[in-house]
């Protein structure tokens, strides 16, 4: 098989532009255990990905590679078409790649300004930390995820897991990114502030924002997302139009590995 | 009450502590903790010394023993912050002390004469440097190599006093410079008390001016602020503290001897019956108060520290927030050896010696300095000012003592219980309110 096959995203997107991510054939093993095993996926602007999978099917690793937090044994990463070496967190946020980690990766004893600005610290003319713009900024964006957060002199680790979590949303949000991963973002998240990240989503995939999502609510993908891929013991099962598939049939790819004929089989698909 | 509109907030307000009421003005309730054990010690040893121990001349030297240790103990802060530790602090002193002894007593008079206006000066330098390449040198194999602090430190605590044995092979050195000596206190080592003033309402005026600074500029955002007497007791605090530290420092006279010379050598008369002249602050309490000032301001207001601390809260988020961890712990330690190297001046001429022995047991009384003012061995947590504290209640502790006469293995029975009674506390004190 080549390598830059792109056949899932010919047969899904007839006659689309080119895609802002594209992941081919990627590897990666930790001791012995290939925790992700020739993954390919792709995202168009615009598009959302949901991620699906058992638990420990490798969706965080596959995503963590693209975020820059683990480097592939093999594979390649295009962005926009272009092949990129993301070795770094930096680089990937270089990209214009944000990511809301299933850890939320904040760090505790820091206030909500201090996390959403951990690496990219306003500075005022003289190189010190602009602590106030950082704090405004911070109520401007916080407002928009979760209007009744007060919490912000405190460190985080004093904030419930729903406002922990909006805290890492804001983060990834601020600073325009062109693709977002957010990978479980709602899992600690009230009925409302779910809500409110459903509709951030859609906004932001009107502002051509490739989304990654992924969840383990087979509603919430529905409802979201454009397509899906669905992962088990680190290979991919399938890809799928969320429009050309039932939920039943998606459910029976994570938890058989079994290809419904509207979706475009896998490596990882149960062989008939 | 006459308070009209009820704040929207109040059901929340109203269950708050005294505790979170503090903090809300952004004042650490760990910091009257201390000062009030700081009260007690110094009331309890001035009753049992029959007032002995607050006075002018023993305060003025309690704050001069104090001086090494507060400035190594700003630096192990930040090393305990990132959830490491220094056990070698003690050792590099040792060593580094040894070197500019060799440096200033040998080589420096053959290269520039004897009493040469910049030796004090190459010297502290010169300390500094070495310090800090050798705490580089730590730190690389710490972040780099990915091997704890706690073994690499170790290594370096055998490491440094068998180097600081090796520079002379055990050999004291002495006498130093005398434009060196100041460093470490003394008669030689004071400002005196116009000096002494000026640099005590300049500090007031810094205080006064930043708060305001500060003020302005929440203000201008349209964010909370302290209410305005929380904002003038605080600055108002600070102010006395100083204050009080020049008067006290002025209050400690010089010897009559001493005096008289000063002021003969400034083509005065020396009246009959003489008259009194002050010690004013001395230079090794300045370079501690120098450094704490720093060290908070790389702490609080630069990105080196912001990122200091979230390494400390979370390594991994630090990591994939961009931050270059690696580096950032190196550089910690860097840091810590520079401290080092300056404490290694300020003993060296305290002793006027350099002795292969200098700085012995120096580690365990920085960390405790460090933990006693609140550094949490956790990490992420902790600042510069509890960490001064922490080592003047140490040194206050052990001053005491020898003026009561307390025996020396009695004195490390009494340091070592009240190091893990402060840790417990504190303890206590963060399950109740963290
Ligand atoms: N850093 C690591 N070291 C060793 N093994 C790892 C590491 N990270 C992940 N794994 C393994 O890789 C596999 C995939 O893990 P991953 O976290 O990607 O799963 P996931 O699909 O995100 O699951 P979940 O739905 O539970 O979040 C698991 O078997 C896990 O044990
Ligand atoms: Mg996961």
């Amino acid at each position: 098989m080549s390598i830059a096959e792109p056949a899932v995203l010919a047969e899904t997107h007839p006659g689309q532009g080119k895609p802002l991510i594209e992941m081919r054939e990627i590897s990666i093993a930790f001791g012995g255990i290939k925790a992700v095993d020739g993954a390919s996926v792709d995202l168009m602007p615009g598009e959302v990905v949901g991620l699906l999978g058992h638990n420990g099917a490798g969706k965080s690793t596959l995503i963590k590679i693209l975020s820059g937090a683990y480097k592939a044994d093999s594979g390649l990463i295009r962005v926009d078409g272009e092949e990129v070496t993301v070795s770094s967190p930096r680089d990937a946020k270089r990209h214009g790649i944000e990511t809301i980690y299933q850890t939320l990766a904040l760090a505790d004893n820091v206030d909500a300004a201090a996390n959403i600005f951990l690496g990219r610290e306003l500075l005022t003319g003289w190189g010190t930390l602009d602590d106030a713009t950082m704090e405004s900024e911070t109520r401007k964006v916080m407002g928009r995820l979760n209007p009744h957060f007060r919490r912000f002199k405190e460190p985080v680790k004093a904030l419930s897991g729903g406002q922990r979590q909006s805290v890492a949303i804001a983060r990834a949000i601020y600073f325009n990114a062109r693709v977002l991963i957010m990978d479980e973002p709602t899992a600690a998240l009230g009925p409302a502030e779910t809500k409110q990240v459903a509709e951030l989503i859609l906004q932001l995939k009107k502002q051509g924002i490739g989304i990654f999502l992924i969840s383990h609510d087979l509603h919430d993908v529905f409802d979201l997302a454009d397509r899906v891929t669905v992962m088990k013991n680190g290979k991919v099962v399938g890809t799928a139009r969320t429009a050309d598939v039932t939920q039943d049939e998606v459910l029976g790819m994570i938890i058989s590995g079994k290809c419904p004929p509207a979706a475009v089989a896998g490596p990882g698909a149960l062989k008939t | 009450m006459t308070e009209t509109a009820p704040a929207p907030a109040s059901p929340v307000r109203e269950a708050r502590g005294l505790a979170d009421r503090l903090r809300e003005i952004e004042f650490d309730p760990r910091m009257i903790g201390m000062v009030a054990a700081l009260a007690v010690i110094w009331f309890g040893f001035n009753w049992l010394s029959d007032g002995a121990f607050l006075t002018p001349r023993n305060l003025w030297n309690l704050l001069v023993q104090t001086a090494s240790i507060a400035i190594m103990a700003c630096g192990m802060v930040l090393v305990i912050v990132t959830r490491n530790i220094d056990l070698s602090v003690g050792s590099m002193l040792g060593f580094v002390g040894m070197v500019v002894g060799l440096v200033q007593v040998r080589l420096l008079p053959e290269l520039w004469g004897l009493e040469h206006p910049l030796t004090w000066l190459a010297s502290l330098l010169l300390a500094m440097a070495l310090g800090g390449l050798v705490g580089l040198l730590q730190g690389a194999l710490i972040a780099y190599l990915a091997i704890p602090s706690f073994i690499v430190t170790l290594g370096g605590l055998l490491v440094w006093r068998g180097a600081a044995w090796w520079v002379t092979q055990g050999q004291t050195i002495a006498p130093m410079d005398s434009r060196f000596r100041p460093l470490g206190g003394g008669i030689e080592g004071a400002i005196g008390t116009s000096a002494s003033w000026a640099i005590g309402i300049a500090l007031c005026a810094v205080i006064c001016l930043g708060a305001a600074l500060i003020r302005r500029r929440r203000k201008r955002f349209g964010f909370v602020l302290r209410p305005l007497w929380a904002e003038i007791a605080i600055a108002g605090l600070g102010c006395a503290a100083v204050l009080a530290m020049v008067l006290v420092a002025n209050a400690y006279i010089l010897p009559a001897g001493v005096a008289r010379r000063l002021v003969e050598a400034k083509g005065g008369t020396w009246p009959e019956g003489g008259f009194s002249i002050g010690h004013g602050l001395a230079v090794p309490v300045l370079m501690a108060l120098g450094v704490g000032v720093v060290i908070t301001f790389l702490a609080k207001r630069l990105r080196f520290g912001r990122y200091v601390f979230a390494i400390g809260g979370n390594p991994e988020a630090a990591q994939l927030s961009g931050v270059n961890t690696r580096k950032v712990l190196t550089l910690v330690f860097g840091l810590m050896g520079v401290l080092v190297g300056i404490s290694a001046c300020i003993s060296t001429a305290r002793l006027n010696a350099a002795t292969n022995a200098a700085g012995t047991l120096d580690e365990l009384y920085v960390i405790a300095a460090a933990v006693i003012g609140g550094t949490s061995l956790a990490g992420g947590v902790g600042t510069i000012a509890g960490a001064m504290l922490g080592a003047l209640v140490m040194q206050s502790l052990q001053s005491g003592m020898v003026l009561i006469g307390v025996d020396a293995p009695l004195q490390n029975i009494v340091v070592g219980i009240v190091l893990v009674l402060a840790v417990w506390l504190d303890g206590l004190y963060r399950k109740r309110l963290g």
